[in-house]
């Protein structure tokens, strides 16, 4: 029996391996021309540091499976149930996959932070997102970034994430641990910089994240001032000037800093939403799809056939991910053997 | 004399309602000011009792503004408010020609036909008979469409219309039934013994044939009398009040009297001359987007009657669009803002910690962005891009710091903060020697026009760059983009700024016409006036906004606030720019 798996990133990749473990033919589809996902612009992982191009190495390597096909460069466009429990998906190419059960791995996007204005990215020289620091980090051009290094650093948590005004109400969760993992690799790199993290509360849910924040206070002289960005400016050399309450002291505060990070949250992926409404699988209000109980029917759908994992149902983290995909696995293998049929 | 005891109810039924208004407004203008009053006296007798008087025929009775919602819903009003208005003329017209006199009882005229022995004729009476005919004809045709409104208001070009209480339903069929009444009782008559004219004597011909008239008209006559006096007698306690306190209202308005910051006798006047026509709900936006029954016609109702209101006072965007489109004028923002109440807590020393804001550098145009424009560095910069290319010397009065102008709080109600941020602007603006001060923020426009009491030029952006432009300061080539322009509430509807814009982005781009351009424009959602709804709900205002610009297939969404660009950022489809934006990138030296 075929499976047809959208989206290439950790989820979907973990997903195809297993089922094809299971002796399940599997028709990958990814829209970019390699997969790995957004996992292909992080450096380094936490809380580990383990390399992002490897991981994403060895979740290629497992795909080099007899009953994997991958169809690369292919958006899928449409889900269709042709027949009961027979579902046709439409790619971009135009060849049509069938499989008798779809999995949706289609991930996250990244916050376009052009929509904080205030912040100034796009206008101002020198605000980049957390996900341009890790290209940073991968070529080694934080140094020489502005032609001398930077003295003064800052990290704006909580970009696009919890934030009612551009209507995202949902935490990202793993902008804060990033923070933490990326505002050392730059101590490491630069030890004479300044880094400040400014965040709202830290959420350090995972295991070894809570040790990594102490360290990064203790060892790593990383200050954490609560308080959200409220605007920023540029002055004549370039820098930019931040505006922020410290809410701890109950003062306003005004820093100027070298280097500005902002902290560009998850929402949900533009295919999500489409492919879901296909099927009429519902969604959350902030575009994540919906899982049939958020208990005991994670990995299914409101539809029978239609699965999920990984981070398009809610943000998450890559060892969530890979979990989330082997149940996902599992899931759907109960499904095709018929024990549990309209679970 | 001419007298029968059927005109009793006619008569009882006016008289009470005479009484009853003449009381009621008296009672209500003594609460007035004094200036007020005065006004009211010096008013009296100038040429603005004329003008009055003007406005009162073209919107009481032809009802003028309705045509422009929908030529059907005009005709429908004309036919009840000019039709019944010349029938009454005609009738009283044709009684003095008649009787010789101007002194005939008032029910003489209305029930003419009953007393008029129909054989007999008078100077004109054909003619009479024919106008008076032709009146109620009038009359008939508007009633159908009523009737059809019931069931289809599309075809007046309504998408939603007032849901009425049960005694405003009893008394819209009371007032229904007057017209086919008179249309009985005359044709039954003409029937019986001749007269009338095309209408009813045909009618009461054909009624002769197979109704027993002798028995039927007194009764008809009867009815028509009680249904009048019934009119009267609940016309105060229904919506029906709006049909003399308009013009009231009318009148004191061109006398000057103004909505002020409280709730008070005027601001009843307003509420009683509300016709819950409805024409506010198609237009308000937190109808078509969030299907919330918030409109003034609602919120005017539920406090004439006593019901729960206050959750509909904080519920507006007050973008001022049920004010235009609104056939009797009523100031709905002013009158939503006078219930909310002042709970100021900021006072003077409340930022006594704060360092004084740095005096800005001298210089004779002082620029403005406000918080807004401060959270917008895209508009700024192309600010400060366009007075620079125009060799234009300006204080940037907020750049290291500023306060809020204060029309937050104004618009929350909280006039004593608003103050406190006022007098804080004004010394700034004062040690500037500014003698214009210009700003990108409508929003802010409206507070220094309006709540500052400057004595200099205050002009919106696109006000001063078009002056630029026409005057050869700043020079601009034609650009090539296709632009469709989002006028903000607070500067079109809010301070009347329609053709600067339109000016510039005519040069400066491939400006599209579209419904929404002038007073017709759409508000974005973002409006600080309304505390009640979310994020979300914002959201979904700005995305059908966004979208009804999108179908005119534009490169550029063009706005000229701020507050309006960013909250379009997060729903429009198309990119969102502010006017200074377009000027700055077509600028050339």
């Amino acid at each position: 029996m075929n499976i047809v798996i959208i989206g290439g990133g950790p989820a979907g990749s973990e997903a195809a391996y297993r089922l094809a473990g299971e002796g399940y033919t599997v028709d990958l589809v990814e829209k970019e021309n390699s997969i790995g996902g957004n996992l292909n612009n992080w450096h380094q992982l936490f809380p580990d540091r383990k390399s992002a191009a490897g991981l994403v190495k060895e979740l290629q390597q497992r795909l080099n499976h007899p009953g994997i096909t991958l169809h690369i460069d292919a958006e899928a466009r449409e889900i269709a149930e042709s027949a009961p429990g027979k579902f046709a998906v439409k790619l971009s190419n135009k060849t049509v996959l069938h499989g008798s059960a779809v999995l949706l791995a289609t991930g996250y996007k990244v916050f376009d932070a052009k929509r904080k204005e205030e912040y100034g990215y796009g206008i101002y020289k020198r605000v980049i997102t957390s996900a341009e620091l890790e290209n940073l980090f991968t070529n080694r051009a934080l140094a020489t970034l502005y032609g001398e290094a930077p003295k003064r650093i800052g990290f704006i948590h909580c970009v696009g994430s919890r934030d009612e005004k551009i209507c995202n109400y949902h935490c990202s969760k793993l902008c804060c641990v990033t923070a933490v993992k990326q505002a050392i690799e730059v101590r490491e790199m630069l030890p004479e910089v300044e880094i400040f993290c400014f965040y709202m509360d830290m959420r350090m849910f995972g295991p070894g994240y809570e040790e990594m924040y102490r360290e990064a206070q203790e060892r790593y002289d990383i200050k954490f001032i609560r308080g959200r960005l409220s605007e920023a400016a540029e002055n004549i050399h370039g820098q930019v000037v931040v505006k922020v309450e410290d809410t701890l002291v109950g003062k306003p505060l005004r820093m100027t800093l070298d280097l500005m990070v902002l902290m560009v949250g998850m929402e949900a992926a533009d295919g999500s939403g489409k492919l879901a409404g296909s099927v009429q699988v519902p969604l959350y209000p902030n575009g994540f799809i919906r899982p049939a109980d958020p208990h005991t029917g994670t990995n299914l759908t409101a539809r029978p056939g239609i699965f999920t994992a990984g981070s398009c149902t809610s943000p998450m983290n890559l060892t969530d991910t890979l979990t989330d995909a082997r149940s996902a696995a599992w899931q759907i293998k109960k499904w095709l053997t018929g024990s549990d049929k309209h679970a | 004399m001419y007298y029968d005891p059927f005109v009793l109810p006619f008569t009882i039924g006016l008289t009470a309602l005479l009484l009853f208004l003449a009381v009621k407004y008296i009672r209500w203008i003594r609460t007035f000011r004094k200036s007020e009053r005065r006004k009211i006296r010096k008013g009296m007798f100038s040429l603005k009792t004329f003008r009055a008087a003007g406005e009162v025929f073209s919107e009481c009775l032809l009802h003028r503004k309705i045509y422009r919602t929908n030529p059907f819903l005009g005709y429908m009003h004309t036919c009840f408010g000019l039709g019944w208005f010349l029938l009454i003329v005609a009738g009283k017209t044709e009684s003095m020609v008649y009787h010789t006199s101007a002194f005939n009882p008032p029910y003489f005229a209305i029930f003419f036909r009953f007393f008029h022995p129909a054989k007999e004729t008078f100077p004109y009476s054909e003619t009479f008979a024919f106008i008076t005919d032709l009146l109620l004809l009038f009359i008939l045709s508007g009633l159908f469409l009523a009737l059809a409104k019931r069931f289809w208001s599309r075809i007046v070009g309504m998408r939603k219309t007032t849901k009425h209480r049960p005694l405003d339903l009893l008394i819209l069929t009371s007032l229904w039934l007057i017209f086919p009444l008179r249309f009985l009782a005359e044709s039954f008559t003409s029937g019986l013994r001749g007269g009338g004219s095309f209408l009813t004597n045909n009618a009461g011909e054909f009624f002769a044939e197979f109704l027993p008239l002798d028995h039927l008209t007194y009764p008809a006559w009867w009815a028509y009398s009680g249904m009048l006096g019934l009119f009267f007698v609940l016309l105060p306690f229904s919506r029906y009040m709006h049909i003399p306190t308009e013009i009231v209202y009318i009148f004191l308005k061109n006398w000057g009297i103004r909505q002020g910051t409280k709730f008070n006798a005027f601001s009843k006047i307003q509420m009683y001359a509300c016709s819950r026509c409805g024409i506010c709900i198609d237009s308000c936006q937190l109808n078509s987007s969030l299907q919330m029954d918030v409109q003034p016609v609602y919120f005017l109702k539920k406090i004439r009657h006593g019901k729960e209101y206050e959750s509909l006072i904080e519920n507006c965007l007050m973008c001022g669009r049920c004010e235009a489109s609104c056939p009797v004028g009523l100031t709905h923002n002013a009158l939503r803002l006078s219930k909310r109440p002042d709970l100021s807590r900021i006072t003077k020393n409340t930022y006594s910690y704060a360092k004084n804001a740095a005096m800005p550098a001298p210089a004779k145009v002082a620029y403005f962005a406000g918080c807004m424009g401060q959270l917008t560095p895209t508009v700024t910069r192309s600010m400060e891009r366009i007075l620079e290319q125009a060799g234009v010397s300006c204080t940037y009065i907020d750049k290291e710091g500023g306060v809020c102008c204060g029309r937050p709080m104004l618009l929350a109600g909280n006039r004593e903060e608003a103050a406190v941020m006022a007098e804080k602007n004004r010394a700034i603006l004062k040690a500037s020697g500014a003698e214009v001060l210009v700003t990108s923020c409508p929003i802010c426009l409206k507070m220094f026009r309006e709540e500052y009491g400057l004595q200099i030029r205050i002009v919106h952006h696109t006000e001063y760059i078009d002056e630029l432009m026409r005057e050869g300061k700043l020079k601009t080539v034609p650009g090539e983009q296709r632009t469709v322009f989002h006028n903000p509430c607070e500067l079109g509807r809010g301070c009347g700024v329609y053709k600067a814009p339109e000016n510039i982005l005519k040069h400066v781009s491939r400006k599209i016409d579209t419904d929404f351009d002038g007073k017709k424009s759409l508000c974005c959602g973002g409006s600080l006036a309304n505390t009640s709804i979310d994020g979300r709900q914002r959201n979904r205002i700005a995305g059908d906004a966004a979208k009804a610009y999108a179908a005119y297939q534009p490169d550029v969404l063009v706005t000229a606030c701020p507050l309006c660009k960013k909250t379009f950022a997060t729903a429009s489809a198309v990119p969102v720019k502010d006017i200074a934006e377009v000027v700055a990138e077509c600028c050339r030296p």
